[in-house]
């Protein structure tokens, strides 16, 4: 499967020079707007990167090739707009910390649930936001956070959040209960230190919570979210500091908003988050 | 009669002096050479505005010290911690593997098992067995405690490093020390306690140093189970801004914490040396 899939990219670079070899004779003056003739890190092709592993349901079987699972749908929309079929799109490994790193990257843009703040965006370039993400507080029905009803109800609780994300950010900001809150690498080893109740709740995006409270837990629960204000924590995609292809996708990524496809693709893969009581 | 050095002597004192001004400007010279290239080619290099920019910023070392201030508190209190029970417990497994009697055989077995395991396995794994398996168990008397946890971590792998030098220190003295305590009617346990275990440990006193300051820096390791030290609190804020900034920050004081244990190394190992010449045993 990997294989073929090495032969399908071998030859899409191929088709993908010669049809810029065409295009580059025939048009001088060159719009960055749509078809594959944007300056790519590779002519032709648009590399994408996100994190291994790719967690549902942002992907699905940390495989961001399949087109499954939200954020990979929301990537060959926005490649599709853009004027590069799905064959012409190769996506490549990028953690974090290469993410958020100066210079160059390795991908055109990197699709990784990263939320866009304005701190953030004098390191790197973020297109217009693709989704409006609000945090959830998950439990087990064992826990003595499990009944709570009010961020009043939390005051006493030891919570968790993984590193990076904006969820540590809603613990120290909006819940601030007493016991300093633990942060780990990873999402999987919060939820292991959750089953062993090293930590009385785990706060988590919305949609991320529905599925770790459903998939990764015996007894999980959807305490409640948080709400922000609106459009006030939107992930991104991000970009190198500077690119020369973020108007072109934003701009893809405002039409796809437009024309209902960002609201579309986030029905299909995303649970309905309505269901979860808002934390006051 | 006052003393006069002999011409002689006046002219080879005069050629030391000149040779040593020699050396002294060559070295300058080569220094300042060395220093220009690389301040060069690290200032000229395309990137460098950006690096600074993402690494020396004031104004993220600023904001994130007392973040990282307050996480160093956590790594200081689990070294000193570590450092006291690895001490412990790294000696008695010393003792345990070099005990020659045959009782003891089955904790001999014991203790050469732990040194090959725990010098074998990855810290981060140890770290994680204990830190999230142990409390997996839920067992209600055994703590949950990431700090807890991950000192006891630390102190399990730590240990066998320092039996094992430790142990070295041990068989470096020379057998016949063993069998003067004896001699002079000190049973078994005194000659252990007051002729071999002094000599061993200042033998090997550096080197039981030098694996100290290694767990101080490890000591950040038990961040993995949730705990947030200093290098934690440097991801935090780095995650927030982008900015690489707030590890160096945290690098800067991790070398603060280690220098004076290095400085004491070295001065240990001088003294010792010293004493050493002094008492004709080289």
């Amino acid at each position: 499967m990997k294989k073929k899939l090495g032969t399908a990219l071998t030859v899409a670079t191929i088709v993908g020079s010669l049809s810029f070899g065409i295009a580059a004779t025939s048009a001088h003056a060159v719009t960055y707007t749509t078809g594959s003739n944007l300056p790519t890190l590779t002519k032709g092709i648009l590399t994408i990167g996100t994190d291994d592993p790719a967690y549902t349901p942002w992907f699905d079987n940390n495989n961001p090739a399949d087109g499954k699972g939200f954020e990979s749908a929301v990537a060959y929309a926005v490649a599709k707009q853009l004027g590069y079929p799905a064959a012409k799109v190769k996506w490549v490994k990028a953690s974090f910390n290469t993410v958020i790193q100066p210079g160059k990257k390795s991908f055109d843009f990197d699709i990784n649930e990263v939320s866009i703040t304005p701190e953030r965006a004098k390191a790197v370039d973020f297109s217009t936001g693709y989704y409006d993400v609000a945090q959830a507080l998950i439990t087990t029905s064992k826990s003595k956070i499990a009944k709570a009803k009010s961020i009043a109800d939390l005051a006493n609780a030891k919570l968790g959040a993984s590193v990076g994300s904006t969820s540590y950010a809603t613990i120290t900001g909006v819940i601030k209960p007493k016991a300093k809150p633990a942060v780990f690498d990873t999402n999987d080893i919060a939820t292991q230190a959750l089953i062993n109740g090293q930590i009385d709740g785990l706060v988590l995006d919305l949609p991320t919570a529905f599925y770790v409270a459903a998939a990764s837990l015996k007894n999980g629960l959807i305490v409640g979210q948080f709400a922000p204000k609106a459009g006030s924590d939107q992930f991104g995609l991000v970009l190198t500091k500077g690119s020369t292809l973020t108007k072109s996708i934003s701009a893809a990524v405002d039409a796809l908003r437009a024309n209902g496809t960002l609201k579309a693709l986030a029905a299909k893969w995303l649970s309905n988050t309505a269901g979860a009581p808002v934390l006051k | 009669m006052t003393y006069q050095p002999s011409p002689l002597r006046l002219q080879r004192e005069a050629s030391r002096r000149r040779v040593s001004r020699q050396s002294t400007l060559v070295a300058l010279l080569s220094t300042v050479i060395i220093a220009s290239v690389l301040v060069i080619v690290v200032t000229g290099a395309p990137g460098f505005k950006l690096v600074r920019q993402s690494f020396f910023s004031w104004h993220y070392a600023l904001s994130a010290f007392p973040h990282v201030l307050s996480g160093l508190w956590l790594n200081l209190r689990v070294m000193i911690i570590a450092e006291i029970f690895v001490l412990i417990l790294g000696l008695l497994i010393a003792l345990a593997r070099t005990s020659h009697s045959p009782i003891l055989y089955p904790i001999r077995l014991m203790a050469t098992i732990y040194t090959d395991i725990f010098r074998g396995l990855p810290l981060l794994l140890v770290l994680f067995l204990v830190g999230l398996g142990v409390p997996g168990l839920q067992i209600s008397w055994i703590t949950n405690s990431a700090v807890v946890l991950g000192t006891t971590s630390l102190v399990l792998t730590y240990s066998a490093y320092v039996a094992e030098v430790i142990r070295a220190g041990i068989e470096a003295v020379n057998p016949a020390q063993r069998m003067a305590g004896r001699a002079l009617g000190l049973t078994q346990s005194q000659t252990q306690r007051y002729v071999i275990l002094p000599q061993a440990l200042r033998k090997v006193a550096p080197p039981l140093l030098n694996d100290l300051v290694s767990l101080q820096k490890d000591s950040g390791l038990i961040s993995v189970l949730g705990a947030i030290d200093a290098i934690r609190s440097a991801g935090i804020e780095t995650a927030q801004s982008f900015n690489f900034t707030p590890y160096v920050v945290a690098g800067a004081l991790f070398v603060a914490l280690t220098i004076p244990l290095t400085r004491f190394t070295d001065w240990l190992t001088r003294k010792q040396d010293r004493a050493r010449v002094q008492q004709g045993q080289w």
